[in-house]
């Protein structure tokens, strides 16, 4: 056992970074501080390599949970909480591809954040964010993974306004934490629910409590987590933060997609599975909640034309996938998604990182084009992601779909697969439509596009956009800036920006072997297995019917791609005028607005609640209960006849008095004690 | 006869204070040192108290008793519990950084070092105090300096503030006193025995007292609390002190004054009048709830940050109240430990807008803008606090809620729902003003501004410290605190019919059959 007991040490790597980053990160400065940070991330990865092997050589009759207990946190009457980490196979695996991910997100920073003022504070709090992300996966309790999930919320602020000069960043960043705030509330309240009702909030003593709930509390205590979920995983209802969390650099972002942030969300189903298994109510509101985000942020993304909004509603929607296999009890499934999809996620964000580095921070796809043959390194890393998410075999990404729309179909869940279905032609659809304006067809940013002013244009509309305000909020949509910008060639990333790149496609092409589906070859499934000890396994009813489903699937893929190439092959003649935009017209604009979510809720948060909170202020506080106080005391004054000044001198006298009288006292008490 | 350690904590500041007003007033330097030697002094005795306090045990320590009026029955009784410990801590180490965070007062600094140290005094006694009368003089006392302070070093109506602080809690008090020469009458008349013991009066008021009289009792001691707290609707009189207070004032209001309130009903209310609380505590609950939400609501809507900070206390303070009256250990655990971190984090909040006042003569959110990139350690800190305050885990404002809504939500599910909902609300007031204040790019007066120099570093840093730590270890504290709020939960369950909910992990053979329908409902 003792390998495992040293498992603190994946998060300690990290937050010992952070805490030396913030203090003399100054002083360290670029690049030091960065590769400080990534070779942190890097042993945290190690270590996590380590603590994998040693817990697979666990002999095979011992109890596949190890828990370590650091020291004694909280401790009031019964409610006791030990600062403990669970290795377990779910934290195993999160903690293996959250430290692998990270590291090469870490390494890539370096070369995007090159020159930026606050280069080592960039790194400390990349640092805090993955050392919080592994303490919510280790936490041994609600509570211990609730300190990681809030730091995690902490750092997607800072890193989300990072840029906090600029006013979107600012506003993002706080957007972002509160709304996922909401959720927190849910999450505190399970708690509370679970420590009243079972005594304890440790993972292990709570799940066997499960069976001795009822009913109503089980679904209770699995819907206020499921809300912290939505929360966190940015799922309808409160998914909006998420295309906003853009804002920050771009690792952040592509930190937040893929390993870190939006998958806390997926772990607390699965680490809290007893409570969803206890409810069959709660496993369907996952599923539809899910279901139904995966289909509309896939029609959104149809006509962003934001390359990082395109990815950004991707996420939103891969996120519903995963839920959705949740809530059918297909647990392994939905964490063999979560790991393929943080390769190609992570990808496809630090492909388009390199992108908008290299053609002068441009993020319109409409004006990019071609760009293959500036940086071919780039393009072949972002073609192998968006091929393994559009869901084609052999990549990660159709093995891991393809699970999970097969689980759904054996459970019987057909109007859930169907919808999967759906959502799978939408994806393939717009990544393809992405990769070919930004990649290939014609090249659309010499003349056509724009410069400095017009990315401020856009930055400055984002302000207007994100603003608490009665302003509209829009998404880009649809007109193209005109000026010419681009006064250089794109260029390609620097070796630290590639590298990155690559092995993350590579592992999009080999991550699925980790998830095939075939009987005595499913490494991931068979290692989560003793996790979800007692959950109902899901078999297909034959082989032919889930090779069936897979021909199906992979039909929907691929005429989703052949529509995409068909009206993108030769890139845009017009970038004003896109052909996606021309076929669906009014829904087009529908979509593009995001269903006008955002702007709702901006115009109530901009109009009637802030008029409310407004009312409260002036009129409730200061008119009426700030009125009546000084109400009365004007009558008592006139009543006094208009004393005020004497009744001043009646303060001083009496204060003086008082004063006299104690120290009179004090003087008696300290001459008795002597 | 052992060092009378208590006495000296509230004697040390007199003397110190009568010290300074020795020195001539023109040697400003001469009265900052001896305010702070004095300062400093005291909080090495209070360590050196905390580090001899025997932790586990619930009753008064460092007790000592001395008859002063045999003939009125008033003593000088002081000692210290869990309850108060920290307090008695947290006074100890604000006052110093109070005095440091002053070094620009430069008018008549004589008196000011003299009415800070007075303040220390009063508040230490009336902390320490277990005789109601002499608590009562304390407590009143304590309104003195800190009138004195607001009216003669704060800012624009500061004479209006000043006054409409000190009528409001004097029009407060006199319930107070009225209510314990009641407490007192009754008692000699039933046993015969004059004396404002709290720990004789404890054990006989609650079967002594007639229903009906305890009620009204528990109305009078509650309604000079609530206004201390401030528990709304009696709170308007604290944005004004606020606002007009000099920082050093503002910090120790907000840090200590207010606690007055809520010690008043862990040591005073509970104990005597524990069958009017069990049978009332959805009334303060209720208050406390509102003043939760309301004050997040109303802080949200400032236009000036000191006044953001002040109506961010009500929320807090709401919590603390709704912990007190769980009337549960991790309740008020919960509370006391918030009342021990809200004096950190807003300590720390209201130095930093006063370092800021004196860069920029003013206060207005809308005057500022950009300011964490001209003064990047100030506005680190600043957002740190502001996370610190939201009650992020990690620090200690967590740690404190977190207990008093559990603690209610135990006993009264739906009030800490309702609560909890304020942890949303703080997030949007604080960072909605962080990102007013503090982001974007600074233009004019606040692209020059100075970033923190190292005393005003040295005021911030260690409070801010303390938060972090004590969230992540509260065990020191929240170990103090423990046996004396079970001994004073037991207390109220002896007394009435009420027993406090300890949920424990069910085992399956014990699980008695009916538990399961009961909790279908």
């Amino acid at each position: 056992m003792g390998t495992l007991d040293l498992i603190w040490l994946v998060p300690a790597f990290p937050a010992f970074g952070a805490a030396v980053l913030l203090l003399f990160g100054k002083r360290i400065g670029e690049p030091i501080s960065g590769w400080i940070a990534t070779g942190l991330m890097f042993l945290s990865f190690l270590t996590s390599i380590v603590m994998a092997v040693a817990f697979v050589g666990l002999p095979s009759e011992a109890e596949h949970r190890h828990v370590v207990t650091v020291f004694d946190w909280f401790a009031s009457g019964g409610f006791e909480v030990k600062m403990g980490f669970l290795a377990d196979p779910i934290s195993i695996t999160w903690i293996l591809f959250v430290t692998g991910i990270a590291t090469l997100i870490h390494l890539y920073s370096i070369g995007y954040m090159h020159g930026d003022a606050r280069f080592s504070r960039f790194f400390a709090y990349l640092n805090l964010f993955v050392a919080s992300m592994l303490v919510l996966v280790l936490g041994s309790s609600f509570l211990v993974t609730f300190l990681g999930w809030e730091g995690v919320g902490l750092c997607s602020y800072l890193l989300i306004s990072f840029w906090f000069e600029r006013n979107s960043a600012a506003v993002a960043g706080k957007k972002a934490f509160v709304t996922t705030r909401i959720g927190d509330f849910g999450f505190m309240l399970a708690m509370f629910l679970i420590f009243a009702h079972l005594g304890t909030l440790d993972y292990g003593a709570a799940s066997e409590g499960v069976s001795e709930l009822a009913g109503g509390t089980a679904t209770a205590i699995a819907l206020l987590l499921f809300l912290g979920a939505v929360g966190k995983s940015a799922q309808i209802p409160l998914h909006f933060w998420l295309p906003d969390a853009m804002e920050g650099p771009t690792p952040v972002s592509a930190l937040i997609h893929a390993a870190t942030m939006v998958t806390a969300g997926i772990f607390i189903v699965a680490r809290a599975h007893p409570f969803f298994e206890a409810s069959q109510v709660s496993q369907d509101v996952v599923m539809w909640v899910g279901a139904i985000t995966a289909i509309t942020a896939a029609t959104v993304a149809l006509v962003q034309n934001d390359i990082k909004r395109v990815l950004a509603y991707s996420t939103v929607s891969q996120l519903g996938y995963m839920f959705l296999a949740l809530g059918v009890g297909a647990y392994g499934a939905a964490i063999g998604l979560v790991v393929a999809h943080a390769f190609f996620k992570a990808a496809l964000f630090l492909g388009s990182g390199t992108v908008i580095h290299g053609t002068g921070e441009n993020q319109d796809i409409r004006t990019m084009g071609g760009l293959r043959r500036y940086m071919p390194l780039t393009a072949l890393g972002f073609i192998v992601a968006w091929l393994a998410i559009a869901g084609l075999p052999p990549f990660a990404g159709f093995w891991a779909k393809d699970e999970v729309l097969a689980k759904a179909f054996f459970h019987g869940d057909y109007a859930v697969w169907v919808i999967g279905l759906l959502a799978a032609v939408l994806t393939a659809f717009y990544m393809t439509r992405e990769t070919f304006l930004v990649f290939l067809g014609n090249e659309r940013f010499r003349a056509a596009a724009h410069g400095e002013d017009a990315h401020e244009a856009h930055a400055d509309h984002d302000a207007g956009h994100h603003e608490i305000s009665t302003e509209s909020p829009t998404v880009a949509y649809p007109a193209a800036p005109k000026e010419p910008w681009l006064t250089h060639d794109p260029h390609e990333g620097a070796p630290t920006m590639i590298a990155p790149v690559l092995v993350l496609a590579f592992l999009a092409v080999i991550g699925g072997l980790i998830i095939l589906p075939f009987k005595g070859i499913e490494i991931l499934g068979h290692f989560l297995e003793p996790a979800f000890e007692g959950v109902k396994p899901i078999y297909p009813t034959s082989f032919l019917a889930g090779f069936g489903l897979s021909v199906v699937a992979v039909g929907l893929a691929v005429t989703g791609i052949a529509v995409a190439i068909s009206m993108y092959r030769r890139g845009l003649d017009d970038p004003d005028d896109d052909p996606v935009n021309r076929r669906l017209g009014a829904l087009g604009r529908v979509f593009g607005n995001a269903y006008y979510v955002d702007s709702t809720i901006g115009r109530l948060v901009g109009g009637p609640v802030r008029a409310f909170a407004d009312w409260t202020a002036r009129v409730v506080d200061q008119g009426i209960i700030d009125g009546a106080v000084n109400g009365v005391a004007s009558g008592v004054s006139a009543i006094g006849g208009g004393l005020r000044r004497l009744q001043s001198g009646i303060v001083r006298q009496y204060a003086i008095v008082a004063f006299a009288g104690v120290v009179a006292l004090l003087v008696y008490v300290l001459v008795r004690s002597l | 006869m052992t060092f009378p350690v208590l006495a000296t904590l509230i004697l040390l500041p007199l003397v110190g204070a009568i010290a300074t007003t020795m020195v001539s007033g023109k040697r400003v330097e001469s009265v900052r040192i001896i305010g702070q030697i004095t300062a400093l002094a005291t909080l090495g005795v209070t360590l050196w108290m905390l580090a001899d306090f025997r932790t586990g045990r619930a009753g008064y320590q460092f007790l000592s008793d001395h008859s002063w009026s045999s003939d009125l029955g008033i003593r000088w009784i002081v000692g210290i519990d869990g309850i108060s410990l920290f307090m008695v801590v947290l006074n100890a180490i604000l006052t110093p950084i109070a005095l440091l965070a002053s070094q620009r007062v430069e008018e008549r600094a004589k008196a000011f070092t003299a009415w800070i140290l007075v303040l220390e005094a009063a508040l230490m006694g009336a902390f320490l105090s277990l005789d109601l009368v002499l608590f009562f003089v304390f407590f009143e006392l304590s309104l003195v300096p800190m009138y004195f302070l607001i009216a003669g070093w704060g800012h624009g109506r500061r004479q209006y503030a000043a006054m409409k602080f000190f009528i409001y809690t004097m029009a407060g008090s006199a319930f107070l006193l009225v209510g314990i020469l009641t407490v007192a009458y009754l008692h000699q008349d039933a046993t015969g025995l004059l004396t404002f013991d709290i720990r004789v009066l404890q054990r006989w008021a609650p079967a002594g007292l007639a229903p009906a009289t305890a009620a009204w009792l528990f109305a009078a001691f509650t309604i000079a609390f609530a206004v201390k707290v401030p528990l709304f609707p009696l709170h308007t009189w604290l944005p004004d002190a606020h606002t007009e207070a000099p920082t050093a004032g503002s910090v120790i209001l907000a840090g200590l004054m207010l606690k007055l309130g809520t010690y008043g009903f862990l040591r005073f209310v509970l104990p005597l009048f524990p069958d009017p609380t069990v049978r009332y505590a959805w009334v303060l609950l209720t208050l406390a709830v509102v003043g939760i939400i309301y004050g997040a609501i109303v802080a949200a809507m400032q236009p000036d940050l000191k006044r953001l900070i002040a109506y961010s206390s009500i929320a807090h303070l709401g919590f603390v109240v709704l912990g007190i009256f769980a009337l549960t250990q991790q309740g008020l655990d919960g509370a006391i430990f918030t009342m021990l971190s809200h004096g950190l984090t807003t300590g720390v909040l209201f130095l930093i807008v006063g370092f800021l006042y004196e860069r920029r003569h003013t206060r207005l959110i809308a005057d500022f803008g950009g300011l964490w990139k001209a003064a990047p350690v100030m506005g680190g800190l600043f957002v740190m606090t502001a996370f610190a305050s939201v009650g992020l885990p990690g620090f200690s404002g967590f740690v404190g809620e977190f207990l008093a809504l559990l603690g209610a939500f135990l006993t009264h599910r739906w009030f800490a729902v309702v609560a909890a909902s304020g942890v949303i609300l703080a997030a949007v007031y604080l960072l909605w003003a962080v990102q007013r204040a503090f982001t974007g790019v600074p233009e004019g007066e606040n692209a020059t501004i100075r970033d923190l120099s190292i005393r005003e570093l040295t005021c911030v840093v260690p409070l801010l410290g303390l938060s972090l730590f004590l969230g992540f270890y509260p065990r020191p504290v929240l170990d103090r605190i423990g046996p004396s709020v079970k001994a004073v939960v037991a207390h109220v369950e002896r007394s009435t019919g009420y027993e406090a909910p300890t949920p424990s992990a069910p085992e399956s053979e014990e699980t008695p059959a009916g538990a399961e329908s009961e909790e279908a409902e």
